[in-house]
């Protein structure tokens, strides 16, 4: 699965021209950090790891010397006196030292809170068992996406995290730290890509059965090359009108799924106007081939189980089969 | 010295500090909630909730404080050293003393933890 997916995220990339050659990272570790907000946290962790290491082999060296070097029975006055100092005195004030540092980190994490708003904001609704992306550019209408969430590198991003139906949480390791989507609740992220890549991002907090089947990826471009790929968005896919648009709505797609440019325009499933041009299928577990659209089209409860998709398996597979290529070639 | 309580045996006094410390756990996280959930219920800045954290704070710790003196002066000031097992009503004294005096100690420490944040956040989502 992730080797599909390392391949078509290459050729993404390569697609749209933006990070062209230099370091393309495709990971989804906190500890390669490719973001301010990852940055912070990636020290916190080293921090954190090398103060519980140092105590760590403070605590073995001590039990080391009590059972091998020194077997002699303390005084009662000084034994009271170590329980005191590294019992009591010395945990307190290194776990005050250690909140402190943590403590202080929050305030840089939360940078939206300025008057300066962010240019670009992003709404993500989490969906059983999928993501839906709204851009909100500051000019301009906003764009319908879902799946994929593409950024600017160095610049700003606010996120502001929605749920419809249970608690999910949305996370980009490499770029900021996990923020949960409460159903009735607005939270807010902020995040700000410093190097291009391609990144997996997860569903963190277990929403149902596929709930490990729920991610996305996240996607950072150089600033021009966001901005011409998010007005190739915000207008309908060239291939909207091609053929395999009329077995799609006469088949019903229509009524759960929007594709921009044709009479599809439901809202129940993720918006398909662009979705030939995203790096997966089925929320970030499937390689985007026509044939691995094909068989979601056909059972995606056998992909994605407890999905609200129903099976089309009835119709005829020269149907599937035009309908998938006419998705893949909505670029 | 009229201030300070007459020595009194009863379980009661081992709470003290434990109580007062979620008292004050309770008044910062409400206080805080309702503040950034309601701000115009409340009407006032957030340095006046970061100001009642701290005004919450210092009379939890002096509570606790007086708490431990207490308890110190029941342990004895220290004069016996623990373990008070023999079934005497002088060590059933002196064990409630000393172990209300750890609590204490637990207390003014938890106390600091929870003020803690009020000093590096500096406003409702940050």
């Amino acid at each position: 699965m992730s080797r599909y997916f390392s391949l078509s995220a290459a050729s993404l990339l390569l697609a749209s021209g933006s990070a062209g050659a230099q370091s393309v990272a495709r990971t989804q570790s906190a500890l390669e950090p490719a973001g301010a907000e990852a940055q912070q946290i990636a020290i916190l962790f080293w921090v954190m790891l090398s103060g519980g290491a140092v105590i760590w082999l403070g605590v073995v060296g001590l039990l080391l010397h009590a059972a091998l070097v020194n077997r002699r029975r303390l005084a009662e006055k000084s034994a009271v006196r170590v329980i005191l100092w590294g019992g009591v005195v010395f945990p307190s004030v290194t776990l005050c030292a250690l909140l402190a540092y943590a403590l202080w980190l929050m305030p840089g994490l939360r940078p939206f809170a300025q008057a300066s708003s962010a240019a670009l904001r992003i709404e993500v609704t989490g969906k059983q068992f999928w993501w839906e992306v709204v851009y909100h550019p500051p000019q301009g209408p906003p764009v319908a996406s879902a799946n994929e969430i593409r950024l600017p590198v160095g610049e700003r991003v606010e996120l502001t995290l929605k749920s419809a139906d249970v608690i999910h949480s949305f996370w980009i390791p490499p770029l900021g730290g996990k923020m949960d989507m409460i159903p009735g609740r607005t939270n807010r992220l902020s995040i700000m890509a410093t190097k291009p890549g391609i990144f997996r991002g997860p569903c963190a907090e277990y929403c149902g059965t596929s709930h490990a089947l729920m991610a996305f990826s996240a996607v950072a471009m150089a600033p021009e090359a966001f901005r011409s790929w998010l007005a190739v968005q915000a207008i309908p896919a060239e291939g909207a009108g091609a053929s395999g648009g009329a077995l799609f709505l006469r088949h019903g797609c229509g009524s759960c799924h929007s594709v921009a440019g044709t009479d599809a325009r439901g809202l129940i499933g993720p918006d398909l106007s662009h979705v030939g041009s995203r790096a997966t299928v089925a929320a970030g577990i499937l390689p985007n081939t026509e044939d691995a659209v094909a068989r979601f089209i056909a059972r995606p409860d056998l992909i994605k189980p407890g999905s609200s998709m129903p099976a089309f398996d009835m119709l005829p597979p020269d149907d599937i089969r035009a309908i998938a290529a006419w998705l893949r070639g909505l670029q | 010295m009229w201030l300070v309580p007459k020595q009194i045996e009863t379980l009661w006094t081992l709470f003290t500090a434990p109580v007062v410390w979620a008292a004050h756990f309770l008044v910062c996280y409400i206080g805080a909630a309702i503040y950034c959930a309601k701000p115009e219920l409340v009407g006032l800045s957030f340095t006046a909730v970061r100001a009642g954290i701290a005004a919450a704070t210092v009379i939890a710790l002096s509570l606790i404080a007086l708490s431990a003196w207490l308890a110190w002066r029941q342990w004895g000031f220290g004069t016996d050293d623990p373990p008070h097992d023999d079934p005497t009503r002088r060590d059933r004294t002196l064990f409630q003393g000393f172990a209300t005096l750890l609590l204490s100690g637990l207390s003014f420490i938890a106390v600091i933890f929870t003020a803690m944040p009020a000093l590096f956040v500096t406003e409702c989502i940050r």
